[in-house]
């Protein structure tokens, strides 16, 4: 293992996010909310690059207390979408949204002085 | 520490070309070896009306072409659209922003879509491909039957001058004004000996039996020349059955199939097969699900009411597997075993032909054929690219330039 540099904190915007080629794999890594995140850019479904679509939140269907459909809105759960086909994963876990078991690979993120670091 | 590093890009979702977009489809082919042997993708497709402009100037009646022409770019038109939200809200980016891949390719000798669709066929590691319109693929609900045979003309004969005839890896089944059987003919007539013309496609979204008695000179015509048919897919959300789903994953999983489902149905108890036993048939975009589903019901069904399809010899299933269907959206369930119980149902390894659907939203890769784990090394590369070219009579040799 080692430790890739990604860039220092200070210039990876909150919402920005970057691709990092580590030896043969790439990574992405988001910084998000304040937190860093860090996947493989490879989609689980067709090899696509997962982490460079568009980042969105979870779409709800709302169902009230009888049970009866109101219409839908945007969840809290923030996504990522491989601009293939449309897989989406949820960027605090890296889980695939249509089926949970999968899950893209995670990285360990270390932050040293003003530099951030992705270890692959 | 000196810490060793590679390279660090930022993700800019405007920023987008082709070879960029599809970059780890060419790291597959590369892998994969693709440069080694052919692949034929018998089902991609553009967007013809980027050039509208150009096609209707091919319309023959010059009343319609002048309606055509004065409601180009206005709110409604002579053309019949479909609602469909295809790119899921936004998240498959390729169409909003290929505005910039379209100037590039502008900018060069060669006409645009020619440019455009080398660049994701060399991408991808395909050697021929079989083109498509796009909103023309619902032209067969359009309310006026003259309307939808003055475009297929028109779009059939741009088709041959500005893109056939200009690019070899180009080909097309093109396209059959089939609620018009006379035109139909004429059709097949006219254009079965174009450079590229590979054979006729019927757009499956329509309402005219495939068996009325109208039809069969055409396809009398098409196993003379030995010109395959294909019915392509596509939905009708104004269907009366599938009016009543309310999202577009239900309106697209069921009508790609739905159409197909009874075009063959209707194909078979009327023994086309017996009737034309030479003519070749193709069933696009529908998956392969439905094929082995529908097998396995006629069958059923037609040893208790063998009355109902007198000209039948053989099960349903005999004559379907003599079909040639191609394989996307192909459908990869958990169990790979019940996938390869579909492929031994349609003789795969002879009658199954790869295909992408590129660009459109739920594209497949030629890897979704080479890297199953059942597949022999030749049923793969059959499948890939072997059976397409000799139903449409193409050369064996790669042809193509991965990045």
């Amino acid at each position: 293992m080692a430790e890739w540099l990604v860039g220092k904190a200070a210039e990876i915007k909150d919402g920005d996010r970057k691709i990092v080629t580590a030896g043969r794999r790439e990574i992405g890594v988001f910084h998000k909310d304040g937190a860093f995140y860090a996947y493989s850019n490879t989609c689980l479904h067709q090899g696509g690059p997962a982490c460079e679509g568009m980042m969105i939140n979870n779409v709800v269907d709302v169902i009230d207390r009888e049970n009866l459909y109101q219409g839908q809105t945007y969840g809290d759960e923030v996504h990522f979408v491989c601009p293939w086909h449309g897989y989406e994963y949820d960027l605090k876990t890296g889980e695939c949204i249509g089926d949970r078991k999968l899950k893209l690979r995670k990285y360990e993120i270390v932050t040293r002085g003003e530099d951030v670091y992705v270890v692959a | 520490m000196d810490m060793p590093r590679n390279d660090v890009r930022p993700v800019e979702l405007e920023v987008f070309s082709t070879p960029k977009h599809l970059e780890h489809a060419s790291e597959q082919a590369r892998a994969r070896n693709y440069q080694d042997f052919l692949i034929v993708d018998v089902d991609s497709h553009h967007y013809e009306n980027e050039h509208y402009h150009e096609v209707f100037q091919y319309i023959e009646s010059p009343v319609i072409k002048s309606e055509a022409m004065q409601g180009a770019g206005r709110r409604t038109g002579i053309l019949n659209s479909q609602v469909g939200y295809q790119n899921t809200g936004g998240r498959v980016h390729r169409q909003k922003f290929r505005d910039k891949d379209r100037e590039k390719a502008r900018a060069g000798g060669k006409h645009t879509d020619i440019t455009l669709t080398l660049d994701w066929m060399d991408a991808m590691g395909v050697d021929y491909t079989c083109l498509f319109p796009t909103p023309m693929l619902f032209l067969g609900l359009h309310p006026q039957v003259e309307v939808e045979t003055a475009m297929c003309r028109a779009y059939n004969a741009w088709l041959c001058d500005k893109i056939l005839a200009n690019e070899p890896r180009i080909v097309s089944m093109l396209y059959l004004p089939f609620n018009d059987p006379e035109a139909a003919y004429r059709t097949v007539k006219d254009f079965g000996d174009r450079k590229g013309c590979v054979g006729f496609m019927v757009t499956s979204p329509r309402y005219k039996p495939v068996h009325d008695n109208a039809y069969m000179k055409t396809y009398r015509l098409l196993e003379e020349m030995g010109k395959p048919i294909s019915f392509h897919a596509a939905y009708s959300w104004e269907d009366r059955a599938l009016q009543m789903t309310n999202r577009f994953i239900s309106v697209h999983a069921l009508g790609f199939m739905w159409f197909n489902m009874i075009h063959m149905t209707n194909w078979v108890v009327n023994g086309l097969p017996v009737r034309f036993p030479k003519l070749k048939v193709m069933w696009i975009e529908s998956g392969l699900t439905w094929a082995s589903s529908l097998m396995q019901r006629l069958d059923h069904s037609f040893m208790m009411r063998t009355s109902d399809a007198p000209l039948l010899k053989e099960k349903p299933s005999h004559y379907m597997q003599q079909m040639y269907y191609s394989t996307q959206p192909m459908e990869i369930p958990d169990d790979r075993s019940v996938m390869q119980a579909t492929f031994k149902m349609i003789n795969a390894e002879t009658q199954l032909v790869w295909s992408s659907d590129y660009p459109h939203w739920d594209f497949d890769l030629p890897s979704t054929i080479y890297d199953l784990p059942f597949l022999e090394e030749k049923a793969k590369r059959n499948i890939l690219g072997a059976n397409a070219a000799r139903l449409f009579g193409l050369g064996l040799k790669p042809v193509k330039k991965i990045p």
